[in-house]
Parts: structure tokens; sequence; C-alpha cells
């Protein structure tokens, strides 16, 4: 097979050529996501039994976890591509990134305040100030100063790599938020979920939770890969491709 | 089978306002934000047909 | 390499020296913040000692994010920053000299006068000594990590708020451990462990800050 009859992935890191792979995939996604958390609700709901000491409260779990590794996995993940945007210089990295953003902070707003509702019934109080969630807070501003970071700025390729800078600077956050239960035997229980050991709770629970997550991480590539279409068109608008496009739609 | 009937499956134990208050507001964020997503990506391309062709009405009057 | 740093050293001591005002604000800033509070929560003294390391280490920060203004804007706007990147000095070393200079004219006076604000407060001998002493781990950090933010939101309009918004999240985990070391010497569970991790940010921030801030300068300045 000769060099150019050769398939790259590379062929996709231009927007002109990611837009429509995005487009294809997207409803995909999508469809992955509304069966994932179909099954994971069935389990939470009709399939888990009910805990012993904390009665019916306990399937909130089934959204807070998965929303909370979601939250710091999406961060790990916009932090990468702005990286590489910032290093490589190119457009399409950093895009995504900045399309990573919102759906990194909704996952998070989303895990603390389903924090919130379990931790009440449960430890009877509403907030505490641990390590934990005080970490988690501040990955939710970490993500609005990105965003903020990235509006203010009208140069777009200096928004790109301020933003990147900024993540970059942030990731230390995210070991803290996860090991911080380690290091600190607050409020916040340790984690029961590990590679090493078995796990502590039970199987059902697990693979309930273990089934939202991926429900939620096929969301999360199903909107950002819509967003991500939106910016580029934002951002091309100056370019054949793009005005062809629109102009094929309106 | 967990629940007996559905007006227990809504009391949830008596936790019904945590339990439903969380799966609530998570649904209803999620769908905010594809609803945002689609009304962002209409606004886009409405905004970018009109610029294109304020464009092609500039080079038409220009030539 | 020493030589570029102790004329960016000088030089930002100079201009501080000949604008005090601006120095003397952020330190008149601080002291009324800190006196806002007993007028605010009322004079009960046992009121007043719980709430002091926490009242004093968040104004010693909002003293510190006010003159983060300071640090890189009039440079830009009067050319000079153009010129340091120009240089053949590793811009690391000039970042470093510029926050060193912040500390010193921004931080350290902080650092003296909080036992002072601290009897306000009726706290006892052995607090004030480390209350000081964190603040005098803290407030470089404060300096460091104030300084990546300043460059992030050079000439961006309402770079105020937006670095205050960038840089308070970092300073949450300073601000825990902080306040938490006066906290722990006044509760008698001893601040080593506190000093300690405060320690390690100031190194942390020592080997990160100055490059992440280099960095966000070549980019504001592209």
């Amino acid at each position: 097979m000769s060099k150019s009859e050769r398939f790259s992935w590379f062929r996709f890191s231009s927007p002109q050529t990611f837009y429509p792979l995005a487009g294809t995939l997207q409803p995909w996604f999508a469809a992955a996501a509304t069966l994932l958390c179909a099954a994971g609700l069935y389990i939470s709901f009709f399939v888990a039994p009910t805990d012993a000491q904390q009665g019916e409260a306990y399937r909130i779990i089934f959204i807070h976890v998965p929303a909370a590794w979601m939250s710091m996995f999406l961060y790990l993940v916009m932090g990468f591509w702005s990286g590489v945007g910032l290093v490589l210089n190119t457009r399409l990295s950093s895009m995504v990134a900045t399309a990573l953003a919102p759906t990194g902070a909704l996952f998070t707003f989303i895990a603390l305040w389903t924090g919130a509702l379990w931790g009440k019934p449960t430890w009877g109080t509403w907030w505490v100030w641990d390590a934990r969630l005080t970490s988690e807070l501040i990955l939710l501003f970490l993500y609005i100063g990105f965003m903020a970071l990235q509006a203010a700025i009208d140069d777009q390729r200096r928004a790109d790599k301020a933003g990147a800078v900024l993540a970059l600077v942030g990731v230390i956050n995210i070991p803290i938020i996860y090991f911080s239960v380690k290091w600190w035997s607050t409020l916040h229980q340790g984690a029961s979920v590990s590679m090493k050991s078995a796990p502590s709770m039970a199987t059902t629970m697990l693979i309930g939770m273990l089934v939202m997550a991926l429900g939620f991480w096929m969301y999360s590539i199903a909107a950002v890969l819509a967003r991500v279409r939106c910016v580029i068109l934002e951002r091309e608008r100056h370019t054949e491709w793009v005005m062809e496009e629109v102009g094929g739609q309106a | 089978m967990n629940w007996h009937s559905w007006s227990e499956f809504l009391a949830m134990g008596g936790y019904a306002l945590y339990v439903w208050g969380s799966y609530a507001v998570t649904l209803l964020v999620l769908i905010a934000e594809i609803v945002a997503l689609v009304m962002r990506r209409r606004g886009v391309i409405e905004r970018l047909a009109k610029y294109y062709a304020a464009r092609r009405r500039n080079h038409e009057t220009e030539a | 390499m020493i030589r570029a740093l102790g004329w960016v050293l000088r030089r930002d001591l100079l201009l501080a020296f000949r604008r005090r005002g601006d120095v003397v604000n952020a330190l008149v800033f601080f002291v009324i913040v800190v006196s806002l509070f007993p007028l605010g929560v009322g004079p009960e003294a046992s009121q007043l000692r719980n709430m002091a390391p926490g009242v004093l280490w968040v104004a010693a920060l909002l003293a510190c994010m006010l003159s983060l203004a300071r640090l890189f804007a009039p440079d830009h706007q009067d050319g000079t920053l153009e010129q340091m990147l120009l240089a053949g000095e590793p811009l690391v070393v000039l970042v470093m000299g510029k926050v060193i200079s912040h500390w010193l004219v921004s931080g350290l006076p902080l650092v003296l006068m909080a036992p002072l604000l601290g009897l306000q407060f009726d706290l006892p001998g052995d607090a004030l000594a480390v209350l000081c002493l964190s603040l005098l781990l803290g407030t470089p950090v404060l300096s460091l990590i104030g300084a990546v933010g300043a460059a992030l939101t050079l000439g961006v309009r309402g770079s105020g708020v937006l670095v205050a918004l960038l840089v308070l999240p970092l300073y949450v985990p300073v601000l825990i451990f902080g306040a938490g070391s006066v906290g722990a010497t006044a509760a008698g569970t001893g601040a080593e462990a506190h000093l300690l991790l405060l320690g390690g940010f100031l190194a942390l921030a020592l080997v990160l800050a100055p490059w992440a801030s280099a960095a966000a300068l070549r980019i504001a300045m592209e």
C-alpha cells in the first residue's frame, strides 16, 4: 500500500474534515447514551435492593458518583486537548477543549447538587467544608474561570492558549479531589471502588454505577460533538466550505 | 421487584424529596443542555446565513 | 542571570517606592477590612478569637489580589514588558524578580502588620506567632499564583474581576491551611501539619508558577 493510500486518523485533525465526522458519530453516541442511561436507571430503581442503613436515599449514588467521575474526567480531557492545542498549535484541539468546558461544569454542578441532597438525610447536613467537597467546588470555579477567560479575550488564538495555561494549572486539583478522602479522613466516605481490592459494596450497586457512568460518558461525547460543530461553524465562518455548508441548509 | 405500588415508588421510603430532587434536577440540567445546544446551532446557522447574504449583497453592489 | 534578577528587583522596588501611594493603599485596605469585622459582628471576645484566623487571612488574600494589577499591567502599557520578552535573559528569571518585588512590597508588610491586627481580635501569643509564620509562607504563594492570573488577563477588558475569578479558586488551599494553622494552634492541636503543607505549596509554586506566568506572558504578548 502506498503512503498516500494508507488511512491515518490525522486526516480528521482539521476542522473541515472533523465536522462531518462529528455529525455522523453524534447520533450514535446519543443513542448509546439513551440506552445506557435507561438501563442504569432501571438498575438503580428496580434491581438494586434497599440499603440497610441509608434506606432509599442511597439511590442518589447512581447519579452522584458517575457525575463526579465525569466532572473530573472531562476536566482531564479538556486539559489534555487544550495542552495539545498549546504545544502543537492546532486549532481543532482548542475548539474541542472549549466545547468540553460547559458539559464538564454541568456535571460538576450535578455532582455537588446530588451530593448535598444525599448528605442531608444521611449525615444530617447539606454541606460540609471537607477536602473533597471543597475541591469539587473549586473544580466548578475552574471550569467557570476557563469559560470566562476565553469569553473575555477577543483574539481567538490568544483565548485558546490562555485557557490552556489556566486549564493545565488547574489540573493539580484533580488528584486532590480524588485522593483527598485518603489523605484526610473527614466526612466524605472513603473510596469503595478500587482496581486492586474487591469492591466493598454490593455488586448490583457497582454495576448500576458503572452503567450510569458509561451512559454519562456517551452523553458527554454526544454533547461535546454537537457543541464542537457549532464552535467550528462560528470560528471557520470565513471559509468556503462553511459557506457552502450553511448555504445548503438555509 | 423493589416496589409494591406506584405510591411506594414515589415515596422512596420517605426520602422522596432528596431522591427525586436529585434525579429531577439532573434530568432537567441535561435536557437544558441539549435544548441550549439545539438553539445554539440554529442561532449560528441563522446568523451565518444572514452574514453571507449581506456579504453577497455587498459584493454585488460593488461589482 | 542573577544580575538580571537583581536588576528587575531593584527596578520594581524603586518604582514602587516612587509611587508609595499604591503600596500604602493595599496595606490600608488590609487594615480597614480587618477592622470592619469586629464592627460588623460585635465585640464579643470569644467570637472574634474564633473568626480571627479566617478574617485576617481572607483580608490578606484580597489585599494581595488587589495589588496584582500593579504587577504586569504598568510595564505592559509603557512597553517595558515587550523589551523584557525580547531581552536575552530567560523570561522566567525576570518574572521571578517581579514576583519577589511584588511580595516584598505587598506581602511582607501584611506579615508585619498582622500581629498588631491579631491583637484586635484577642488572639493569644502563640497563635499570633503562627499567624505570622503562616502568612510568611503563604503570601509568597499568593504572589506566585497571582502572577499567573495577572499574566493570563493582561490587557483584557474587565481584567480586575476576571483575575479574581481565576485566582481565588487556586488561593483556596492556601487559605484553608493558613487559617487552619492558626485555628489549630488556638485549639491546641498543633499547626505543624498545616505549616508543612504551606511550605509544600510554596515549593511547588516556586517551581511551577514563574514558568506558567512566563508562558502566559508570551501568549498575551504575541
